[in-house]
């Protein structure tokens, strides 16, 4: 009994570590296959011998304007969304979760409205209004819609973790002779300190997955991120895609992503977890 | 242990609902809490609610981007337009066939990825870390590493399926084509389904499963007598997270086939109309349109599985 059990585990273990990386090495080695190669039609997991390109993928990509331009957009508007999101979440989750204030209810319940919204229904009128507005294709223009969709999120986490936290150690600081700034930035600030950072990653998870704004509120490279980049990107002959400079632009904008997971990864498991389901 | 000298921590929240609502307290704290959600609840609002009335208002008239003054107020013509169009009727099957094989796909499998990770002793860190790079990954990339994968020029997949010729296109008919999208779909987003269902599977209790061993009870029976009941809502939570998301699917669409062989899902429908065609009055009324049947889809789940809603938003 014991010893299937083992097994079991074992395969299953085997299985999800096939079921999450083998997409991720098919890219990697598809970025590597040459691009003679791809028009030839070069059917397989691995480069053949004679079409593997190296490095020469990455050389063109990185040194290629819009791309670069494109990585340039989503990291900054990445960036401002998040740390504008969570301020105003935190300001937010603080009140839900130590406050009694009227409206408590309708907020929750906006939250949870916008976080299931088809984010469809929206090109249409935010296009229009965008426009009027002259932010159509500029970076407040994707960064206002990134923080409201990122905002139900973050207050979720954030006020599921405003509650574990002992508030009274504030007062017992303030006891022990602490002023109140002292007792708030030297008790309540680390302890709060993850919770934010957790709302902070996954913000950034959302913004830089966007695609349905990246696509429909911009129009040059002056606001376009990554994912509308490189769905736009075709190449010098538009009839043959170019496959292989494709999976290294997807490589590369992927990087940030991986790096994040592998540095914080006990953290966005916590958070994810704590926001959704808490019974 | 702490005794509670808070006045607003959480057990004083509740005890605090008895007093009379009109102290000077209850007051400064009324304001304060509202001008602290005020920021949040103005954008969320500004960017939803707004643009969706706009969109209400500007379905009423016959109005496209190529010729913007020649608008004009039609009524209710736009949705009689768009309800009869047989297009809408075929898109919407569409997305609900998708979103019916991913979410039972996911479910299964993701119960499947839970147990696993609820009960392995060895590199957790790195299951974990496997775990999060689907969920983290672009939809766009997972979009193009697919296509890539099934194409029949520089994929893999007809040469791994022997049972396929080398030759055969996937994206050349609806079936196959479809097939691909969800896979994508499923492939990225398996592994958050299976992260909510393991923090519901550590809120069962060990000792329960325990004690329904010591009675004899198979593997079988204490997975559907005790494990699963235990998880009801974390499960319901979950697939009303993902159903929502599923039915909104667009990205994996617009990337692998472009809409192309029936494989279009109602908000491509919505985006072609709008951002392709300019056709603003009835992109207007297919975008309200599409904003209703979520809210019906998420009625409907809600009230068949009688989700708990008050657990989603964790008030206790």
């Amino acid at each position: 009994m014991r010893g299937t059990n083992k097994v079991g585990i074992g395969v299953g273990f085997i299985l999800i570590m096939v079921w999450c990386l083998l997409p991720v090495a098919w890219i990697i080695s598809l970025s590597f296959k040459s691009q003679e190669a791809i028009t030839a039609g070069s059917p397989g997991f691995l480069p053949t011998s004679g079409g593997s390109a190296g490095f020469q993928n990455y050389v063109d990509v990185l040194n290629d304007e819009q791309f670069r331009r494109a990585i340039f957009n989503s990291i900054g508007i990445c960036l401002i969304a998040t740390a504008l999101s969570v301020i105003l979440a935190t300001l937010a989750a603080y009140a839900i979760a130590r406050l009694e204030f009227k409206g408590k209810r309708f907020v929750l319940t906006t939250a949870l409205a916008i976080a299931m919204f088809p984010v469809v229904s929206l090109v249409s009128p935010l296009f229009d209004m965008w426009r009027t507005l002259g932010i159509y294709d500029t970076w407040i223009g994707l960064i206002i819609p990134y923080m409201s969709f990122t905002l139900p999120l973050a207050i979720w986490t954030l006020s599921a973790f405003f509650r574990e936290i002992p508030w009274e150690m504030e007062q017992a600081a303030q006891v022990d002779g602490a002023t109140s700034w002292q007792a708030f930035r030297k008790v309540i600030v680390p302890l709060a300190a993850p919770g934010v950072f957790t709302a902070a990653i996954l913000t950034f998870f959302f913004a830089w997955n966007d695609f349905v704004f990246g696509i429909s509120l911009t129009s040059t490279e002056a606001a376009r991120p990554i994912p509308a980049a490189l769905s736009f990107f075709v190449g010098a002959d538009p009839f043959n895609r170019p496959a292989s400079l494709l999976a290294a632009g997807a490589v590369v904008s992927t990087i940030p992503i991986i790096l994040i997971v592998l540095v914080f990864q006990r953290k966005i498991v916590a958070g994810l977890t704590s926001g959704a389901v808490k019974g | 242990m702490s005794t509670v000298t808070a006045p607003a921590t959480k057990d004083g929240v509740n005890e605090k609902k008895a007093v009379p609502p009109d102290s000077d307290r209850m007051k400064a704290e009324n304001r304060l809490g509202q001008r602290l959600v005020a920021p949040a609840l103005a954008l969320m609002l500004l960017v939803t609610a707004f643009p969706m009335l706009r969109s209400l208002y500007l379905s009423l008239f016959d109005y496209s981007l190529t010729a913007p003054d020649e608008r004009e107020f039609v009524g209710l013509q736009n949705y009689i337009t768009a309800l009869s169009d047989s297009a809408l009727w075929l898109t919407t099957l569409n997305t609900v066939f998708i979103m019916v094989v991913t979410v039972a796909f996911e479910l299964v499998i993701g119960f499947a990825f839970a147990l696993v990770m609820h009960r392995v002793v060895f590199a957790r860190g790195l299951i974990r870390t496997s775990i999060l790079i689907p969920y983290g990954i672009i939809t766009v990339v997972s979009g193009f590493a697919w296509q890539f994968a099934f194409s029949n020029t520089n994929g893999f997949v007809n040469s791994w399926l022997p049972f396929l010729d080398s030759t055969f296109n996937w994206f050349g008919q609806y079936g196959s084509a479809i097939a691909a999208i969800m896979v994508s779909e499923i492939w990225k987003t398996t592994p958050f389904m299976s992260l909510l269902l393991l923090a519901g599977l550590a809120q069962v209790s060990e000792d329960m499963v325990e004690a329904a061993k010591v009675d004899g009870a198979t593997w079988l029976q204490r997975m559907t007598k005790v494990v699963l009941p235990n998880m009801r809502a974390a499960i319901m939570v979950a697939v009303l997270f993902r159903a929502l998301d599923a039915y909104r699917v667009f990205d994996n669409i617009f990337v692998m086939t472009n809409g192309a062989v029936g494989t279009r899902s109602v908000s491509f429908l919505t985006y072609q109309q709008v951002v392709e065609q300019f056709q603003f009055g009835i992109g207007s009324a297919l975008s309200v349109l599409l904003f209703l049947s979520v809210l019906l889809i998420a009625f409907l789940i809600v009230k068949l599985f009688k989700v708990d809603l008050a657990s989603a938003r964790q008030e206790k």
